[in-house]
């Protein structure tokens, strides 16, 4: 009695039940979908989460100042401006490290001729769109000169460009912010919404020269704002914000049982963290996913007791007429795996739909892990195996006499 | 065939010396065979006749290797069945047994062919000579046009046919059949007593369970089996079916 003989006989006797067969079977479908779509969004979520963070600049490393405290109450990071310019140039200086460059912000009303529209403003240096790993789309970033010169240049992000210029082209038109005029040289390429929510491309960036003094308060000698590092490789942060913390608090002349006056963040960190709450959330829901997997075999195995109760006299001529044991016990197991193998197959169809159903919603891309889908079904055949194997089991084991005389 | 030509002048192929079976233990227990000595030869016609409950259905079991005996032994072709193992009983039931059912116990949903088929699919025998060996003991039985009809598609005496090439297929040397007339109507039953006699005729031993004398009356011995005892085992001139079945009234249909 060979295998395929074995399967041609399952699946005419499956077939004799196709409404008991189709809903058993759905049990599967369901149970191996759930898993293949679950781990495909899960998979998709943390691609995606990945992206925004490659969109902040893989390797970013942010110094704020330290916090001000008088009188026991505590201000929030960067209310005491520790940071000097002198130590932006030390840091940039560090082996460690491959571009440093300050961040100024402030919002701001800016005006073009058609409209205006309130935005985020930062001075910069040319340094900063090679940390934030951001390039100009159109026009040019400002350079070193209009740093040194204080032009009055701006770049552009993609929102901006749109509220204020909407259908035309805004390089070399002039944009007001806060009452003073600045040239706009270029525009940063989309970058769409962020980890957070916000939308990135809401900005316009603009030498630290020019913003000092026109746009905010300026201060010679600290550093009001952030300083954006970018450290010589995405492996490397950490070595990075070592050497930062030891170069500043040496510079600050720390004593060894003082707290940094300063705060180094890193983003990678941050990146890994999100990446591995994902990860979390995506096993939970896998796990969940094999729960009813598990569930459907249990139907499988249930189906198969009730076929092996209404065939018992099937079961008693088959033997009758010289089938061996282990025949009946092959018959009815591989019944059990044909059933959880065409709901493991069906299910990865399942799965991979309603993952694409639910990527196209939550705008992630869809990754189907081939690894899963052969996890999937290796598991819906086990399913297949161990839940078949105790009915066929009681099949095998029936007395030839019993079984012919059962009604 | 002649009477004289019982028991011992030929090899016997089946042997009970001093059987017994008892169901249940202490005082509950029930001897169903209390030792039974039964020879049967080679071509015999063996008809197997008693009430219910006088145990010929526990001796049918015992000969269709579907039971085993508490004491006594049974040989089958020389073979020891108690020693044996399920499988290679199962294999006996296969290859030297054939069996009759009274309800035919044909797979529903399931071609005629593919019924007959069934002994030779567990007898390992290869693929392409499935079919055509199948065909030629349904055309054997008088069915070669009814190949693909289904069970619930033939009369009871069509689906006893259909029975009798599924024992046959496999060219065993016993066949036993179990009330194989009991569902039947008289015509129809000397039709399928006919076709036992043709296979006895052409070598076949064949023991039949039956508790009617007119039924019994087309084997060239009867056994009577009660309280478990064999009470009677004798050989008879044995009517012959065909002749009977020319000699009823034309049947109105």
């Amino acid at each position: 009695m060979n295998l395929l003989r074995t399967i041609a006989i399952a699946l005419t006797a499956l077939s004799r039940t196709k409404t008991r067969s189709l809903l058993t079977v759905l049990g599967v479908i369901i149970g191996v979908g759930a898993v293949i779509a679950m781990v495909a969004i899960g998979e998709g979520a943390k691609v995606r989460v990945a992206e925004q963070f490659e969109a902040m600049g893989q390797s970013t490393l942010i110094v704020t100042s330290g916090s001000t405290q008088s009188g026991g109450v505590r201000g929030g990071a960067g209310s005491r401006p520790t940071l000097t310019w002198a130590d932006l140039a030390a840091i940039a200086a560090l082996p460690e490290v491959a571009a440093a460059a300050p961040q100024l912000r402030t919002n701001a009303q800016a005006v073009s001729e058609a409209s205006n529209w309130q935005t985020q403003v930062n001075g910069t240096t040319p340094a900063w769109f090679a940390v934030r790993s951001w390039d100009v789309s159109t026009g040019a970033a400002f350079t070193d000169a209009d740093v040194a010169g204080a032009r009055k240049v701006a770049v552009l992000g993609q929102t901006v460009v749109d509220n204020l210029f909407p259908g035309s082209d805004p390089i070399g038109q002039t944009v007001r912010i806060a009452r003073t005029p600045f040239t706009v040289v270029g525009v940063l390429e989309k970058k769409g919404t962020s980890g957070f929510g916000q939308d990135n491309d809401d900005l316009i960036v603009v030498p630290t020269t020019a913003y000092a003094g026109k746009l905010a308060p300026s201060n010679a000698r600290f550093l009001t704002g952030q300083i954006m590092v970018m450290a010589t490789a995405r492996d490397r942060t950490a070595l990075a914000k070592a050497a930062i913390e030891e170069l500043l608090r040496g510079r600050h002349q720390l004593r060894a049982d003082a707290d940094d006056d300063f705060v180094v963040r890193d983003l990678t960190a941050v990146a890994k963290a999100r990446a591995a709450s994902t990860e979390t959330i995506t096993s939970l829901l896998a796990g969940v996913a094999l729960v009813s997997l598990l569930v459907g075999g249990i139907g499988i195995m249930n189906v198969m007791l009730v076929s092996v109760t209404e065939r018992t006299r099937e079961i008693g001529l088959r033997m009758a007429v010289g089938a061996r044991p282990h025949h009946i016990r092959q018959q009815f197991l591989i019944e059990a795996i044909v059933l959880s193998l065409a709901g493991g197959v069906v299910g990865i169809g399942a799965g991979v739909l309603a993952g694409k159903a639910m990527a196209a919603k939550f705008g992630f891309p869809l990754l189907v892990r081939p690894d899963i889908v052969a996890l999937a079904v290796g598991v819906a055949a086990g399913v297949g195996v161990i839940f078949g194997w105790y009915p066929a089991h009681r099949a095998a084991r029936l007395d030839p006499i019993v079984a012919l005389r059962h009604e | 065939m002649p009477a004289t030509a019982i028991a011992t002048a030929t090899h016997p192929v089946i042997e009970l010396h001093g059987v017994t079976r008892v169901y249940g233990e202490g005082e509950h227990a029930v001897h169903a065979l209390r030792g039974v000595d039964l020879a049967i030869g080679a071509r015999e016609f063996v008809a197997i006749m008693g009430a219910s409950g006088s145990g010929k259905s526990t001796l049918m079991n015992l000969l269709g290797c579907l039971d085993a005996p508490t004491a006594g032994r049974y040989l089958l072709d020389g073979e020891d069945v108690g020693t044996l193992s399920a499988d290679r009983k199962a294999d006996l039931r296969n290859r030297t047994l054939g069996f009759v059912f009274q309800n035919y116990s044909l797979l529903p949903r399931t071609t005629a062919l593919d019924n007959v088929a069934l002994p030779l699919l567990y007898a390992g025998v290869r693929r392409k000579d499935v079919r055509p060996r199948a065909r030629a003991a349904l055309e054997r039985v008088g069915l070669g046009s009814r190949l693909l009809h289904h069970p619930n598609q033939m009369s009871g005496g069509q689906q006893q046919r259909v029975a009798i090439a599924r024992a046959i297929v496999t060219r065993p040397s016993v066949i036993l059949a179990d009330e194989p007339t009991g569902n039947l109507d008289t015509r129809t039953s000397l039709e399928i007593m006919a076709l036992f006699q043709e296979l006895s005729a052409e070598g076949m031993t064949i023991v039949l369970v039956t508790h009617e004398h007119d039924i019994a009356a087309f084997a060239s011995r009867v056994v009577v089996v009660r309280d478990g005892r064999i009470a009677s085992d004798r050989p008879q001139v044995a009517a012959v079916a065909a002749t009977a079945l020319a000699a009823l009234p034309e049947s109105p249909s």
